[in-house]
């Protein structure tokens, strides 16, 4: 084999390498994409129930509760177009309070509240999560 | 006073930067007559001046933070008087300003180190070399002195400082950041290397070894900072992960998947002269991985558990820099590729098609994780708000990370120029014959498991045993250190994949609402909650709960997982315990108290978790010898050289 032919060769494999991790990345990103949901965001398209998602908005004041088995706590997810019940069972992370930002991931239930696993709040306490913060009045405490 | 001078010397080293970047352009331009020699003779000594300015300038910024001088800004918002003294150093990096700063001293630094080292690159590519390296350090003074002056006055000064932010003051994350910076610099060196040899069109083993020590030193410093990270993120935020997939995470693994890539070409083009363009273009790509990922972090575009500062005019403003340098490599190689040679041909089965396979597998990894980071900006953009997270990553960057494993554990064992395949069949043997009974030995012993981790720990142990192939049958002391690197480094892959395979596998979780002397099963251990009481320490108090755990009839164990307060600024944290075994660690986690008095607990037993950070050491550990190996061999040939003439 000439030193041309296998340059390009290795060129168009290398192309094929590319393309074919650009189709399987865009391909799993169609049904493995974990899509973003913020309260008011219902209205207008609903989720499927027990479908993987993300729910960002922020902790509304006072709503935070501790269940009975005392390894449960509610609270609702709230901006300024709508509220969703939210239960997470386990330990919530630091910086999880009320007035501040959180993105939760699980699922809808068929009642339209929303069962967390994980609850992803921010290392810094000036934070709040961007996808959020443009559909959000302007409260005192987010700074920065 | 100290702050401006920190200002007056930061704008000295641009004005010697602009200098540099200028008398390196004219002097390459002019380089057959006198005035063009004297301009090039003046680019090093000014190089390495410009190094010690920068240098001086954070020196100053250190000794702001290390007096709490509250007159200054940055100061006052990130640092307190009552802090410990290692966090109040740490925090002249652990902000925005402060570690833009760190970024160029240390691209300054570096610059200044070539000037005054480097011996093996002509003098044309060495002056290219120093001028593109102005040039990136020229961007980032711009940046500073425009967008984010680190040395602004307050007026009048702060009472006190406003802290630093608690989740940051772990020893280990005080040199977290410094590290990344140096893996990222370094590949930044590399570039400028690259844009130099583009520039001179001169492209060959000699200039393969001069890129080498620089892309292998980031190499390292990227290896420690994404293992001491994983390890920080698993201990201190106390969800019992080790990694995420987050954006910032990516920002760190996209620029070690490229300068991994570019490790292996770099060495085919000093071995067999081939690959030129290739690796070249890896160089381009490394530290535009670099800049991207100081983009993602710094500019807030991102939804990130991590991410820090969010400010749009910044991060236009770095988002700018990113294409003009970008940019302009990508068109240098557009109009210089053509003209670079074609190096050294191979057969495909060889040690070079195995880097070639390694180098296709790594940047299909990288486009994988590329793509999976941007496409949330992306899609916001055209209005539409969604989030990438580990499944996506999981199920297309795994598998082929497995591949990339599997043909690693091949591609040391194949002979360069070209190579047998009944040979290579027979090398195999034994590998094979491991990983299959490893394979076999999980399906028996834990039914269950799955595939993806089955796959990994078969692979993990016909890696171990493949990764010490190429001593067999050698003078281990005659050995060069190098391939010592290699194998080391190969080896810490394996047991880097076989920790992450087991905790994957074999995790016990257990998540409680406690109350006192009860005990509780998780994995082996039997936890009990023996009491809450507080806990008092510098700058913080705490609520300490006493968990006992003994496993079989072993001695108790004691752990004191904490929940502490710092009041400035005001934060609480949740401190997990940690305990660890040879064959485990078991993890423990204190939540709130129940209108019951229980205490929420979360338990985890996680066998052979500790291999995933212990092979990230060893691989950063195999690099570190590479690194010394050749440059040990190196400088010998060079005294070789200079007593034959």
């Amino acid at each position: 084999m000439k030193a041309k032919h296998q340059r390009l060769i290795l060129g168009l494999l290398a192309l094929a390498a590319i393309g074919g991790a650009s189709g399987l990345a865009l391909s799993a990103l169609r049904d493995q994409a974990a899509f973003f949901y913020t309260p008011s965001d219902l209205a207008t398209k609903a989720p499927q129930p027990g479908k993987a998602v993300r729910l960002g908005g922020m902790v509304q004041a006072g709503s935070i509760k501790k269940l009975a088995d005392g390894i449960t706590i509610s609270f609702i997810v709230a901006d300024n177009g709508g509220t969703v019940p939210v239960r997470f069972t386990g330990v919530a992370p630091d910086l999880f309070k009320e007035n501040s930002g959180v993105v939760a991931e699980g699922k809808f239930e068929a009642d339209g509240s929303f069962t967390a696993d994980n609850l992803l709040a921010k290392h810094d306490e000036r934070y709040m999560p961007p996808e959020i913060a443009d559909k959000m009045p302007a409260p005192g405490n987010m700074g920065r | 006073m100290i702050a401006e001078a920190g200002l007056a010397a930061l704008w000295f080293a641009a004005a010697l930067a602009l200098l540099q970047l200028v008398a390196a352009a004219l002097g390459l331009r002019l380089h057959s007559s006198a005035s063009g020699n004297d301009l090039i003779a003046a680019v090093r000594p000014v190089a390495i001046v410009q190094g010690l300015l920068a240098a001086l300038s954070f020196a100053l910024l250190i000794t702001l933070f290390v007096q709490s001088d509250m007159s200054v800004l940055l100061v006052a918002q990130n640092s307190h008087s009552a802090k410990p003294m290692l966090y109040k150093v740490a925090g002249a990096w652990g902000n925005h300003e402060g570690s833009m700063l760190l970024w160029v001293t240390v691209l300054a630094l570096s610059g200044g180190a070539i000037a005054l080292l480097e011996r093996q690159l002509d003098r044309a590519t060495l002056t290219a070399t120093l001028g593109a390296q102005a040039a990136i350090a020229l961007g980032f003074y711009a940046f500073l002195l425009i967008a984010s002056n680190p040395f602004t006055r307050l007026d009048p000064p702060a009472l006190d400082g406003l802290g630093l932010n608690p989740l940051l003051q772990d020893p280990g994350l005080a040199f977290h950041p410094p590290t990344l910076y140096f893996g990222y610099v370094g590949l930044s060196v590399a570039f400028s290397f690259a844009v130099g040899a583009m520039l001179t069109g001169v492209v060959g083993p000699a200039f393969a070894r001069a890129m080498r020590p620089w892309v292998l030193a980031a190499w390292v410093f990227l290896t420690i900072g994404i293992t001491a990270g994983s390890y920080w993120a698993y201990y201190e935020l106390g969800w019992g992960g080790w990694w995420f997939w987050d954006p910032v995470e990516n920002a760190s693994l996209m620029p070690w998947l490229a300068a991994t890539a570019l490790l292996h070409s770099v060495n085919v083009l000093a071995a067999r002269d081939g690959l030129r363009a290739w690796t070249l273009m890896l160089a381009v790509v490394a530290f535009s991985m670099s800049m991207l990922g100081t983009f993602l972090v710094r500019s807030g575009i991102l939804t990130s558990v991590h991410a820090f500062a969010v400010d749009p005019t910044r991060g236009s403003f770095i988002l700018v820099l990113l294409a003009l340098y970008i940019g302009g490599a990508l068109l240098l190689f557009a109009l210089r590729a053509g003209t670079i040679r074609a190096g050294q041909g191979f057969d495909p089965l060889s040690r070079e098609g195995g880097l070639v396979l390694n180098n296709l597998l790594l940047t299909v990894i990288l486009g994988i994780v590329l793509i999976g980071t941007l496409y949330p900006i992306v899609a916001q953009a055209m209005g539409e708000q969604l989030s990438v997270g580990p499944p996506f990553f999981n199920k297309t960057a795994g598998p082929i990370a497995l591949l990339l494993v599997a043909a690693m554990a091949v591609g040391p064992l194949l002979k360069w120029r070209r190579d047998n395949a009944n040979a290579v069949l027979g090398k195999l043997t034994v590998p094979v014959a491991a990983a299959m009974l490893a394979m076999a030995a999980t399906f028996v012993l834990a039914p269950g498991t799955g595939w993806m981790e089955i796959v990994a720990l078969g692979l993990a142990a016909g890696l171990t045993i493949a990764s010490f192939a190429p001593l067999w049958k050698r003078n281990l002391l005659r050995t060069p250190l190098f391939t010592w690197g290699m194998v080391i480094a190969h080896f810490g892959v394996a047991v880097s994949l076989a920790g992450m395979a087991m905790d994957s596998a074999f995790t016990k979780e257990r998540l409680v609402a406690a109350t006192y002397g009860q005990p509780y099963q998780v994995g082996p251990w039997r936890v009990v909650l023996d009491g809450v009481g507080p806990a008092i320490g510098d700058n913080w108090s705490a609520i300490e709960g006493r968990v006992t755990a003994r496993r079989d009839d072993g001695p108790a164990i004691l752990l004191r997982p904490q929940r502490r307060f710092y009041a400035s600024p005001p934060t609480d944290t949740a401190e997990a315990a940690i305990r660890t075994r040879w064959d485990g660690q078991l993890y423990a986690v204190l939540g709130e108290q129940d209108a019951q008095g229980r205490w929420q607990l979360r338990l985890w037993w996680k066998p052979f978790v500790t291999l995933i950070w212990f092979g990230g050491g060893l691989i950063a550990l195999g690099g570190a010898l590479s690194l010394f190996g050749r440059l040990f061999r190196e400088r010998r040939n060079a005294r070789r050289r200079e007593e034959a003439e």
